[in-house]
């Protein structure tokens, strides 16, 4: 009964191994990148950047309809365009980045959703909004994996020079010219596995899977690489979760994954040894010093 | 006095924010070697002219030249600038500054890994190898800092405020490293507000208000007179000033 609740959807339905599939792909992606987004203090500028991806995605959609080629085209070049345009506006006027973030991130959504809606039907929009992890075809499966796979590479080559960035740029600037290679690059991989996590989870919620398996990695474990790997396992589950819960209960597939991996990082919150009951709850003796 | 006897030459630089300099004509030879202490009120340049050395900050007039050798140049940028929160070790922080041998991919052979441990060693942090950087004190994280500065094994060290908000025995000890790395015969550069610690220790002085002030021995130019001028430089601000004419010639 239990196997059969837990395995059976997977067995019997391809669309619903398809998803798993994708959901794994995003896990070992998106997520260690969601890893460095918060470490970087950057959660919201990935937020903003994923609504940024949405008029570059529309536009591609409303030149060619719902093809994958054009939207992925289109949204990595206008979540590019955000993220260089945000740090520009940042260094070159009085407002701070976060400010100018946020209004690049209005600006996009509005945008985009006045163009998806110059062509389209509702559903579209919905897709665009919210992704259709259940309804993805060989290309897009293609897609996330290839971009997974190219981050994975990414991050080893990138990893210690990307770690130095992110808690001592200026000595990583000092001993080395990777310092501007390390930052653009990870912009760079953040968009791309934002347009990843759009395919599937929607613009909305393509950060979701970054950010809040991470948080939650953050609260249970203290070293990076185990953090990284955590966040990782935090992800997969909560897609395997998602998709079950939306098999059974019959709710959409997207918010139900994010849901997940929001009910980890609350209890995570409260439970894990960095939560808020948490240290107080594991009162193991101080040592003599 | 030839080039090649300069580790350091500062030719007329003319360093600044916004056309408005805070390190103004600025000419002086750093002999290699030489212990240097960079005296000077808040705003006077001290750190600038660090971000200019390090190549952080174009010159706006004249230039500088730095004969580091092959071996460079180490800075030490205020404690500010590091985040502490980032869950890394201490041992793996301070292997950083084998950053020159092992670069972005290689990993620490078991040698590397001893100059570490001896390096975590001579500034009193044996044993603190798998602590996380948040846990450390500030007295411990710029123990570390220096730590990482020696595995650097640079031949031009800039300090900048190394000793902010550190307390008397860890200056100490931190003392007697560069007292060592002197004696190592590297050149060390550093900016201190303590006028009894440079006086005891620093043979050589750059008293810097925006315009150098004076440079030589220390006693020659930590005189209340001088110091006095310092102070009162280094509070004039005017947002309206014209252009600077100074004739290249002059402005030594």
């Amino acid at each position: 009964m239990i196997a059969e609740t837990l395995f059976g959807p997977f067995a019997e339905f391809e669309f619903m191994r398809r998803a798993l599939a994708g959901c794994l792909a995003l896990a070992l992606g998106a997520t260690p990148v969601g890893v460095f987004l918060l470490l970087r203090r950057m959660s919201l500028m990935g937020d903003a950047m994923a609504h940024a991806i949405l008029p570059g995605a529309a536009l591609g959609y409303l030149a060619f309809g719902l093809s994958l080629g054009a939207m992925t085209v289109g949204g990595i070049i206008a979540g590019i365009v955000v993220a260089l345009a945000a740090g520009l506006v940042a260094r070159s006027s009085i407002l701070k980045e976060d400010a100018s973030l946020a209004a690049f991130y209005l600006l996009s959504i509005a945008t985009g959703v006045m163009i998806v809606s110059l062509r389209g039907r509702n559903l579209d929009l919905l897709h665009v909004l919210f992704g259709s992890v259940l309804a993805l075809d060989d290309p897009s499966l293609l897609l996330i994996s290839a971009i997974t796979t190219a981050t994975l590479v990414a991050l080893a080559l990138l990893y210690r020079p990307l770690v130095l960035e992110c808690f001592d740029a200026a000595f990583l600037r000092g001993v080395s010219a990777a310092s501007p290679i390390a930052h653009y690059g990870f912009l760079v991989l953040v968009v791309l596995n934002l347009v990843a996590g759009f395919h599937a989870l929607g613009t909305l919620m393509a950060v979701g899977i970054m950010i809040l398996p991470s948080a939650a990695a953050r609260l249970w474990v203290k070293r990076l690489p185990a953090m990284l790997g955590l966040a990782v396992l935090i992800a997969f589950a909560s897609g395997i979760g998602g998709l079950l819960a939306s098999f059974h209960a019959d709710v959409p597939a997207g918010p139900a994954i994010i849901l997940a991996a929001g009910i980890v990082y609350l209890l995570s919150l409260f439970l894990a040894p960095g939560g808020m009951l948490g240290a107080r709850l594991n009162r193991r003796p101080h040592l003599e010093s | 006095m030839n080039a090649r006897d300069a580790i350091l030459e500062l030719d007329n630089l003319t360093l600044g924010y916004d056309r408005h300099p805070a390190v103004h004509h600025l000419r002086c030879r750093i002999a290699p070697g030489a212990l240097v202490a960079i005296v000077g009120p808040n705003g006077a340049g001290k750190s600038t002219l660090f971000k200019a050395l390090t190549g952080e900050l174009p010159p706006l007039q004249g230039h500088f030249r730095v004969h580091a050798g092959k071996r460079g140049i180490a800075y030490l940028p205020q404690q500010s600038e590091l985040d502490r929160s980032f869950p890394v070790s201490v041992f793996d922080m301070v292997s950083m500054g084998l950053w020159r041998e092992i670069g972005a991919f290689r990993g620490l052979s078991r040698s590397q890994a001893e100059r570490v441990r001896a390096a975590l060693a001579a500034v009193g942090l044996s044993g603190f190898e798998a602590r996380q950087i948040g846990t450390l004190s500030g007295g411990q994280l710029q123990r570390a800092r220096f730590a990482r500065m020696m595995l650097q094994d640079a031949n031009l060290l800039l300090l900048d405020e190394p000793f902010n908000a550190i307390d008397a025995r860890t200056i100490e000890d931190l003392i007697a490293l560069i007292l060592l790395w002197h004696a190592e015969g590297r050149t060390i550069l550093a900016v201190l507000h303590d006028l009894t610690l440079v006086r005891r220790h620093f043979p050589e002085c750059l008293l810097l208000a925006r315009e150098c002030l004076g440079f030589g021995p220390t006693d020659e130019i930590l005189t209340p007179e001088r110091l006095a001028t310092a102070r009162r430089l280094a509070g004039e601000f005017d947002a309206t000033a014209p252009v600077c004419h100074r004739p290249e010639a002059e402005a030594a």
